[in-house]
């Protein structure tokens, strides 16, 4: 099949996603970044689930509230092990909606940001594989990953890899709502604010380049 | 949708003004529009002359400075609000605002507090008065919107707040059947010390006799002691229900022109009785006013009796203080309750002595009690001075015995004997007219750090008893002495300014660093004895006397430089506040009021406190310049 009429089968709102990228931004303040998190059955991309999906968006370096998406999904397979750690159940009183319909809400509300999170290629990885179970391609944003934007802005390329709680203290952020999506994503964007001053002092004219290449 | 974070936000915001008046649903609202900053420190978040952002700020984590031009002009903690006036004035920043340390902030979209304003009552109140004030918070929710208000406006029905208390009376009331005689009925009175008897049949009550029926009726030769009560007997008698209030009851007696009304089950005369309420019950609820304790006082024979009527002016601060009455007001009643003491305290120990004093002398309140600033119960401070005699060395002996007693009986009523023994009964404090006016001299011609202190304790005397012209005479020794040194008053000036005023709370910066009252803060020698220092120098520059009440002081301050009054304005208001405060903060925790725990402070508490700031650094800042101490410093 051509890739032509692979593109030609995508559903409509894949299709808006894909969209969006056609529009190319410049100028860093008006680079729009979604800073996300997911809450899993698990830690295995390929077996597990994704529980919950938890946004944020930052726009000229504010972080929008009212810009954010949060959602619980419905779940076939339950992983009663990690209920503890994110407090989601099976049957809860959370409203839920199905894979697919959270995957269509996520795209419609990410577009081209830029997406950031913390050790991002596991939630990139979840959502990735949610999009294929659905015959869809793969993520298109660039996405910068807080773990490793801290050891940039530290100039160390250590092996060592610090949790999303680590760096919380090290950068003396109030932690609440730690282990829901949305809490997770609101503490790593701040994070990824604080780590952004660090690199305004190295980069005067910040472009968005610098937050991908190394030094 | 759930909006996890915007819950989290609201849980912050509703915890500080405006926003606690908000309701849920419109604080949801707010905090799902919030836009969450960062700054390093040292960064800007909004500069002089700027053009105006699209929203204002809450500080979430950190401090923001606000600064003129280079000078720091309020640091913004957690849960201030800044950058909102430019916003309602629509007009550019007039002032800059730095992080002062990294700092987390909330803002606040510029359309939504219009509606909030349009909406809500308090929250408009709040940010109009933050405007006329130049304070963030001109309020606190305790003081029912109106933290500065309240000082100015007497609300009505205050005074009188009896009036509505449910009134007590007699349960067991004196009773007899109607076919009693006349005389058995007196009998049954003067038996049980009565003056009045109820007739009744079966606890229904029929009718009343009184002392006054006895003196119109019998005593005039109309009835016959051995009729029965029924032929004199008042019938029906005027019934209410035991929920009676004092208003209620004085209203009926004066309607039915009556000194008693029955209290019955219903309320009815048709159900049983259960007491009986005199005028007399009514003048001992009254009883517990200024008026009353003052007689009181002037008929009581032993230092424990006034203790008792001390405990009662007590209850009474405490209800004023409840009552939002104005605390001028509270403190002259106070002042006046502690001045009758100290007078009946005197008179007593004179008579004790069994001797006419040698020579005529005046006792003399000193410190915060010679200012009437004296609100609660702390250590006596006092002085004594008599005129000059031949032998003033009799006169001494004579005075420091009669000091002693005074001050024991004082201590008794329960003003502590002042550990720095600032009393009359230190011989350095007991001296004659002649005596006072040399050391004065001294004090003020020869000054250094220990003999200015006790000018800031001995200038604000007061008269309490005795011979006016001796107090006239030292006031004009201080004018005198002053005249001819008027480099003194420098001196006074530099020690006004000992206690620069706290900016602002923030962390640990401005409380106690060391000893019992580590990290606490120190009212007193933090706000109001900057204040009370400043009114004092300033009152003696101009050479007037007898003023010295620090409000007062600064009231005829008003009027001699009316083109400072507007901050000899906000310094009454501020001393107000802080009087207040430190007499509410020492009731409630049953000490001096004087060292206040900031971390157990609500925010609003904080915010109250930290607005009576700034006129102390203002009348600072005055007398730097007026008395040139920034070259003496």
């Amino acid at each position: 099949m051509s890739w032509f009429n692979k593109h030609k089968d995508l559903p409509e709102f894949y299709k808006t996603y894909l969209n969006a990228f056609e529009e190319d931004i410049q100028n860093i303040e008006s680079v729009r970044f979604v800073v996300f998190d997911t809450e899993t059955t698990g830690l295995n991309f390929k077996s597990d689930r994704i529980l919950s999906i938890g946004t944020v968006a930052i726009l000229n370096f504010q972080i929008d509230i009212s810009d954010n998406f949060e959602c619980f999904i419905k779940q076939e397979t339950f992983n009663p092990e990690t209920v503890e750690i994110h407090g989601i159940l099976k049957e809860g009183s959370l409203s839920k909606i199905s894979e697919e319909e959270s995957i269509k809400l996520f795209l419609g509300h990410i577009k081209n940001a830029v997406l950031v999170a913390h050790h991002a290629a596991f939630d990139i990885a979840m959502i990735n594989e949610a999009l294929k179970r659905l015959d869809l391609p793969k993520l298109k944003n660039q996405v910068i990953d807080t773990g490793k934007l801290h050891k940039k802005t530290k100039y160390i390329n250590d092996s060592k890899s610090y949790s999303l709680d680590e760096l919380c203290r090290i950068f003396n952020i109030t932690m609440h709502d730690r282990h829901t999506a949305s809490g997770d994503a609101y503490l790593t964007a701040i994070l990824f604010l604080k780590l952004t001053a660090k690199l305004k002092l190295k980069h005067k004219r910040l472009r968005l380049k610098h937050f991908f290449s190394w030094f | 949708m759930k909006n996890t974070i915007a819950e989290r936000i609201l849980d912050f915001l509703k915890g500080f003004p405006p926003f606690e008046s908000l309701s849920r649903d419109q604080l949801l609202i707010i905090s799902k529009q919030v836009k969450v900053s960062y700054f390093e420190k040292n960064s800007t978040v909004f500069k002089q002359q700027e053009a105006l952002h699209d929203c204002f700020y809450v500080v979430k984590d950190g401090a923001i400075g606000i600064y003129r031009d280079q000078t720091l002009v309020d640091q913004c903690d957690e849960g201030d609000i800044f950058g909102l006036r430019a916003i309602i004035r629509k007009d550019q920043y007039l002032l800059h605002a730095i992080a002062t340390e990294e700092s987390i902030v909330y803002g606040i979209p510029a359309t939504l507090i219009e509606d909030v304003l349009n909406t809500n009552i308090k929250a408009n109140r709040f940010i109009i008065a933050s405007f006329a004030t130049n304070t963030r918070n001109p309020y606190s929710d305790e003081d029912k919107g109106t933290l500065f208000a309240t000082e100015t406006i007497l609300q009505p029905n205050t005074s009188s707040f009896t009036e509505v208390q449910s009134a007590s009376f007699s349960k067991n009331p004196i009773t007899c059947k109607p076919k009693t005689t006349i005389q058995d009925a007196a009998l049954i009175m003067s038996s049980n010390k009565v003056g009045s008897i109820i007739i009744a049949e079966n606890h229904k009550p029929l009718g009343i006799i009184t002392d006054k029926d006895l003196r119109n009726k019998i005593a005039t030769g109309t009835h016959l002691i051995a009729e029965p009560v029924s032929a004199i007997m008042s019938s029906p008698v005027i019934t209410f229900p035991d929920s009676i209030t004092v208003a209620e009851a004085q209203i009926a007696m004066l309607k039915h022109e009556i000194s008693h009304l029955c209290i019955t089950k219903d309320g009815t005369i048709h159900s049983d009785l259960v007491g009986i309420l005199s005028e007399h019950d009514i003048i001992v609820i009254h009883g517990n006013n200024p008026s009353v304790l003052i007689k009181e006082i002037k008929r009581a024979l032993t230092a424990e009796q006034l203790r008792h009527i001390r405990e009662k002016a007590q209850y009474l601060l405490q209800n004023y203080i409840e009552q939002s009455i104005p605390i001028t007001f509270i403190s002259n009643i106070i002042s006046a309750i502690n001045d009758a003491i100290t007078k009946r305290c005197i008179r007593l120990s004179t008579k004790e002595l069994e001797l006419e004093p040698p020579t005529t002398f005046t006792w003399l309140a000193i410190g915060s009690q010679g200012r009437k600033e004296q609100l609660l119960l702390t250590d006596q401070d006092n002085a004594l001075v008599y005129e000059d005699t031949t032998d003033n060395t009799d006169a001494k002996s004579y005075f420091l015995k009669l000091s002693e007693a005074v001050n024991q009986k004082l201590n008794t009523v329960g003003f502590e004997l002042c550990p720095a023994k600032m009393m009359a009964s230190n011989p350095k404090w007991c001296l004659s007219v002649s005596e006072w006016k040399s050391q004065f001299r001294t004090w003020i011609t020869h000054p250094n750090t220990d003999k200015i202190m006790l000018c800031t304790i001995f200038f604000d005397y007061d008269y309490v008893y005795g011979n006016h012209n001796l107090v006239n005479e030292m006031s004009d020794s201080i004018f005198n002495a002053i005249d001819s040194y008027e480099i003194f008053l420098n001196f006074l000036g530099k020690n006004a300014l000992t206690n620069p005023p706290p900016l602002s709370f923030f962390r640990n910066f401005l409380v106690e660093d060391s000893g019992d009252h580590k990290d606490q803060f120190d009212i007193k020698a933090r706000a109001m004895m900057p204040l009370v220092d400043a009114a004092r120098l300033l009152i003696l520059s101009h050479k007037i006397k007898d003023v010295n009440n620090t409000i007062n002081r600064y009231k005829k301050l008003c009027e001699l430089e009316p083109q400072n009054s507007d901050l000899y304005e906000s310094c009454i208001q501020a001393f107000r506040v802080l009087l207040r405060f430190r007499t509410q903060h020492g009731l409630k925790s049953n000490t001096s009021g004087r060292y206040i725990a900031i971390d157990r402070l609500s925010k609003s508490d904080r915010l109250k406190l930290k607005s009576s700031f700034k006129p102390i650094k203002d009348i600072q800042e005055l007398i730097r310049i007026r008395f040139k101490l920034s070259q003496m410093m």
